[in-house]
C-alpha cells in the first residue's frame, strides 16, 4: 500500500451521550467514545446490540441524540468531520452493468458516468485502487465481483473521500479465512499510513485479538470499554459472550 | 418510406423518436433500481386520476391525471420507506386499492368504453402542439440525467453510503418518482396503460443482458427503444394493428435475442 500521510495523532473525535429511539424504544443510550487517528476501534456485541445502528447514526443516516465533535488537538479548534463508510454489502443484482469505475465515479464525481468517462477521474480511481492492489478490477463489473475483491474496491472508494474517521459494518461476512486475514492485515497497514480513525464492527474475536487497539462492548449501551486483555477479561463479556469459546484468544493477550 | 406520406404518421414518428430514449433512459434507473412494480402502478393510476378529476369537476383529464400521478408516487415512496413488508406486495396493494377506485368511478352508468381507449393508446392522434410538450419533457429529463443520474446510481447501490457522501436520498428518491410520473401521465394517452411499463422496462432490460458498464447499458438501452419504436410503428401501419403492442412485441423480441446472446458469449 502505498505511503499517504502519517497519522499525526493530534485528531480526536469524540461521540458524545448518542442514543437512538425506535418506536419509541431505546435501541441505546448514552453512548460515550472518543476515537484518535492512527487507531482502530472495534465493535462487538451480540446481534441487535445496536452496532450498526450506532454506526448509522454516526453517518447521520438515522436521527439521534448527543453529538459528535471533531477537534484538531494542536489548535483544539473544531473541525467539519469527513467520514468514510464500507458497507456490509451493496444492492446489486446479478448481470447489473455499472463497472467499477461507474460506481465510484458514481459516488465521488459530478462528471455524468452515463455520458461519458473522464480520463482524468479514471486516473484518480486507478491511483485509489492501486493501494488496496486492485487497479486491474477498474472496468469489471461490480456484480461479477468476488468477496476479497469487492471489499478493496469499497475500501478504495472510502479512502478516495479522504476521511477523517472511517466506519466499517462487518465487512468480513462472505469471505473466506485467508481474505479476512488479508482484510485485517489491509486495515491494520491503513491505521499506520492514513490520517483517520477506524471504527470497525466484527464479530470475529481472534482478529480483535490481535489487531484491535480499544474494544467497546455493546449492548443496548456501552457495557464496557478498553484494551482488548481489559475487556475480553471483563465479567460483562463472560456473561454476553460464554467463557469456553473465546479461552485460548484470551490466554495469548 | 411510404408510411411517412401522411401528416399523422409523421407526427407519430417524431413522437417515437422523443419517447423511445426517454423510455429507454428512464428505464435503465427503473431497472437498476427494482422499480418495475412501481411504473406499472403509476401506469394504473391514470385512470384513477381521470376518475377523480370528474368527481371534482377538472375540465383537463390530463392535469388531474398529472397531479394524481405525482400524489400517488410520493405516497408510495413515503410507505415503502416507512413499513417494513415487501416493496412489491406494498405497492400492489395500493396500486389495485387505486385503480379498483378509478375503475368504480368510471364505469358508473355504464360509461366505461369511453375510457378504453386510453389502455391500448393512440400514438396517431398526437398533435404538434402535444409534440412540443414532449420535446420539453425529452430536454427536462435530459437535463436532470446529467446533473443527478450519478447520485441515484450511488443510492441504489447502497444508501448508506451515500449517506456517507452527504447526498439528500428523500430529495432525489421523490424527485426521480414524480420525474417518471410526469413522464408516464405524458405519453399514456398515445402509449396506453398496458402497454407504457414494458416500453419502459424492457429495452433497459435487453440492454442489460449486453453490457458491461452504465454508458453502454444507456447506449444499447436507447438504440433498442428507438430500434423497437419505429420498427413498430412502420410495421403496424402495414399490418393495421395498434402501434403500441407492435413496439412492445418488437422490444420483447430484441430481449429474448440479446437474453441468448448473453447466456452464450458472456
Amino acid at each position: 500500500m502505498k505511503l499517504i500521510k502519517t497519522p499525526c495523532g493530534l485528531h480526536c473525535i469524540k461521540i458524545i451521550d448518542f442514543g437512538v429511539k425506535f418506536a419509541n424504544e431505546p435501541v441505546f443510550e448514552h453512548v460515550d467514545l472518543h476515537v484518535h487517528c492512527g487507531t482502530l476501534t472495534v465493535l462487538i456485541g451480540e446481534n441487535g446490540a445496536g452496532k450498526s445502528t450506532l454506526v448509522r447514526a454516526i453517518l447521520g443516516e438515522i436521527p439521534h441524540t448527543g453529538k459528535l465533535e471533531f477537534r484538531d488537538r494542536k489548535d483544539g479548534e473544531l473541525q467539519k468531520i469527513r467520514i468514510g463508510y464500507v458497507p456490509q454489502k451493496l444492492n446489486i443484482e446479478k448481470n447489473t452493468p455499472v463497472s467499477v469505475y461507474d460506481m465510484m465515479a458514481s459516488y465521488h464525481s459530478k462528471v455524468p458516468v452515463f455520458l461519458y468517462k473522464s480520463p482524468r477521474l479514471r486516473k484518480k480511481i486507478l491511483e485509489a485502487l492501486s493501494q488496496f492492489e486492485a487497479e486491474e478490477l477498474i472496468d469489471q463489473q461490480v456484480c461479477n465481483l468476488s468477496g476479497g475483491q469487492l471489499q478493496r474496491v469499497l475500501l478504495a472508494m472510502a479512502v478516495m473521500g479522504r476521511p477523517h474517521l472511517l466506519l466499517l459494518d462487518e465487512p468480513i461476512s462472505g469471505v473466506d479465512m485467508k481474505g479476512s486475514q488479508l482484510f485485517y492485515k489491509t486495515i491494520d497497514e491503513m491505521k499506520k499510513k492514513f490520517d483517520m480513525a477506524i471504527i470497525l464492527i466484527s464479530h470475529d474475536m481472534k482478529y480483535v485479538a490481535k489487531y484491535a487497539d480499544h474494544v467497546v462492548l455493546l449492548d443496548h449501551g456501552i457495557v464496557t470499554q478498553g484494551k482488548v486483555g481489559q475487556v475480553f477479561k471483563s465479567p460483562e463479556f463472560e456473561r454476553i459472550f460464554g467463557k469456553g469459546e473465546w479461552e485460548h484468544d484470551i490466554s495469548k493477550l | 418510406m411510404t408510411f411517412l406520406n401522411y401528416d399523422f404518421m409523421k407526427h407519430a414518428f417524431v413522437a417515437i423518436l422523443i419517447i423511445a430514449p426517454l423510455f429507454g433512459m428512464l428505464g435503465t434507473m427503473i431497472v437498476s433500481k427494482k422499480m418495475a412494480f412501481f411504473s406499472d402502478a403509476l401506469g394504473h393510476s391514470a385512470l384513477t386520476g381521470i376518475a377523480i378529476g370528474i368527481v371534482f369537476g377538472v375540465q383537463n383529464a390530463n392535469l388531474s391525471m398529472m397531479v394524481f400521478a405525482v400524489v400517488f408516487a410520493l405516497l408510495l415512496n413515503e410507505i415503502s420507506r416507512k413499513v417494513m413488508a415487501a416493496n412489491d406486495t406494498i405497492i400492489s396493494v395500493f396500486s389495485s386499492a387505486s385503480l379498483a377506485v378509478g375503475l368504480a368511478i368510471l364505469s358508473k352508468g355504464g360509461n366505461f368504453s369511453k375510457y378504453s381507449a386510453l389502455l391500448v393508446g393512440d400514438i396517431l392522434s398526437i398533435s404538434v402542439k402535444e409534440l412540443w410538450f414532449l420535446g420539453g419533457m425529452f430536454a427536462l429529463t435530459f437535463v436532470f440525467w446529467i446533473f443527478l443520474s450519478n447520485q441515484l446510481l450511488a443510492i441504489s447501490l447502497n444508501k448508506t453510503l451515500a449517506r456517507s457522501r452527504h447526498m439528500p436520498i428523500r430529495l432525489l428518491e421523490d424527485a426521480f418518482a414524480v420525474l417518471v410520473s410526469l413522464v408516464v401521465m405524458m405519453s399514456i394517452k398515445w402509449v396506453g396503460i398496458l402497454i407504457i411499463n414494458a416500453m419502459l422496462i424492457l429495452p433497459a432490460a435487453a440492454a442489460a443482458n449486453c453490457s458491461q458498464n452504465v454508458r453502454e447499458y444507456h447506449f444499447f438501452a436507447v438504440v433498442y427503444a428507438l430500434f423497437s419504436g419505429v420498427l413498430g410503428l412502420w410495421s403496424s401501419y402495414y399490418t393495421n394493428v395498434a402501434t403500441g403492442p407492435m413496439i412492445v412485441i418488437v422490444s420483447a423480441l430484441i430481449y429474448f435475442g440479446t437474453y441468448f446472446y448473453a447466456k452464450r458469449y458472456q
